[in-house]
């Protein structure tokens, strides 16, 4: 997953051709996208942009696909001189996922634009730019583009440049403000989520970069522009990170509504594939019958998934489902910030259910054990965490029914339970 | 009209709460509380108000819902 390049599409706007437009080069980005309007072409723009960024359609690009039009006036309307701290998100710790840093690595100026839009839309006081500290070129990148704007109109707010524990939990909303925070960067206890977080003494607000890249699209063009491709429900293009059995893993652009099986061809599948992973390691296992479903809210949310963080992992056929998805929740396990106990114990206990029954041990004990330990996991951890490994849990045994079946009678599945296919990262610490 | 509610980051499972008010909280099998979600009766409140305050990490609290 280091050397993930961008896979070129028909329907580019954010990636586009970087060999030919090097748009991590302000002229060329200007070249290619045309400047920012400026905040002096008329009073009200603000109020225009929100209106044009309601009508795209637009939902947030971190994972929680809510509307970002919705999260914007929220806090607008909580008086012109709130001076709110904009994150700009672009953590990623999703394993399984590249598209946030192959965006910042080829358009970091499309993510800035949009970063100076929202900062004026909420009359931001500071602007800070979330960086994991075990991918360094992405403040490298960053850094640079930022010197190139110096004295431009648009950098009202000032910008600062963090580089924060990378991990898998970090980049969640109160983790990442724990951690501009400079305190550690796990998830905290919000009952209500719709109450902000906090930086300081200021009300923080969190944006995913691929987010940030749309707002500076619609701006320019207009939300016609943008409804121009992709579904009514769910207009637009959407970045996807594509691995898994396919020859060239990477990430692409794509309308949103796209099939999930053209999806996984634009990166050359090379072996049959039998399940495909959405969404990310808490996401979803889609079967092949499936994958004639859109790439959308919609079409996703018809079998329990969503676009999540953008993820598509093809599992060839002669992997063992079941195995699979013991190996991911593990890696989950080892992932939790510890804090809470359900998802402490929780995780672990899972993934040594799954494992027993990959192993052959038989009978339905087992699998009443871990049915027991999904509902004593789910929806009871300060995050999301461990809702989303439940989430996976339960996909699998739908869409591995057949491996599970084999499984429990003591008989092999036909899946190979020894060799792995899917390539999960070192756990936490490791990594660096 | 309340209803009891844990922050399940700040406890760490010492089970004085179940003890107190079992009727309403249960323990899973790494004991860790798992309350009801109704509203607490008015014949269990005082009940409810003391395992609120002897939870020794404070990760509980009786949250008011709607009209009393």
């Amino acid at each position: 997953m280091n050397t993930l390049e961008s896979i070129r599409t028909g329907t580019a706007r954010l990636l586009g051709d970087e060999t030919r437009w090097r748009t991590a080069d302000l002229d060329a980005h200007v070249r290619r996208y045309g400047p920012l309007f400026r905040a002096e072409s008329g009073a009200g723009w603000a109020d225009r942009l929100l209106d044009e960024i309601e009508r795209s359609g637009l939902t947030g690009r971190g994972g929680a696909g809510f509307p970002s039009h919705r999260k914007l006036r929220l806090l607008r309307s909580a008086g012109p001189r709130f001076q709110p701290v904009l994150l700009v998100n672009a953590m990623e710790g999703e394993p399984a996922s590249g598209k946030d840093r192959v965006l910042v690595g080829s358009s970091p100026h499309l993510v800035l634009d949009g970063a100076a839009l929202v900062a004026g839309i909420l009359d931001a006081g500071k602007i800070v730019v979330c960086t994991p500290d075990d991918r360094p070129e992405l403040a490298r990148i960053l850094g640079a583009a930022l010197r190139q704007r110096q004295g431009d109109e648009w950098s009202t707010a000032p910008v600062e440049i963090r580089e924060l524990c990378g991990r898998y939990i970090a980049g969640e909303e109160s983790a990442l403000a724990a951690g501009v925070n400079g305190r550690p960067g796990v998830p905290g206890y919000r009952p209500d989520k719709s109450v902000p977080v906090t930086v300081g003494r200021k009300v923080g607000i969190v944006h995913n970069v691929e987010t940030l890249a749309h707002v500076a699209l619609i701006a320019r063009y207009g939300a016609d522009w943008y409804r121009a491709v992709g579904t009514a429900e769910a207009p637009g293009t959407c970045l996807v990170t594509v691995s898994g059995a396919v020859e060239k893993p990477g990430v692409v652009e794509v309308a949103t509504g796209t099939r999930i099986e053209e999806i996984i061809g634009l990166a050359g599948p090379t072996r049959l594939v039998q399940a495909v992973l959405v969404g990310g390691y808490g996401g979803t296992w889609v079967s092949r019958e499936e994958l004639s479903a859109p790439y959308g809210p919609d079409g996703l949310g018809s079998f329990g998934g969503s676009m999540g963080a953008g993820v598509l992992v093809a599992l060839p056929v002669e992997a063992c489902g079941i195995r699979e998805t013991e190996r991911i929740v593990r890696f989950m396990a080892a992932e939790s910030a510890g804090q809470c106990g359900p998802c402490l114990f929780g995780l672990p206990a899972l993934a040594d259910d799954l494992g027993a029954i990959a192993r052959g041990e038989r009978g339905h004990h087992v699998f009443d054990r871990l049915l027991g330990h999904c509902d004593a996991v789910d929806r009871r951890g300060a995050c999301r965490h461990p809702d989303g490994v439940v989430r996976l849990v339960r996909s699998a045994l739908k869409v591995f029914a057949g491996d599970l079946a084999c499984h429990l009678r003591g008989s092999p599945c036909g899946g190979s339970v020894r060799t792995s296919f899917l390539v999960l990262p070192p756990v936490g610490q490791e990594r660096r | 009209m309340s209803t009891i509610r844990v922050n399940p980051a700040a406890c760490d499972g010492f089970g004085f709460c179940s003890e107190i008010l079992p009727e309403m909280i249960r323990r899973d099998e790494w004991g860790f509380p798992i309350l009801a979600d109704d509203a607490v009766p008015e014949d269990l409140r005082r009940a409810a108000e003391q395992a609120v305050a002897f939870c020794p990490r404070r990760a509980l609290r009786l949250e008011t819902t709607g009209p009393r």
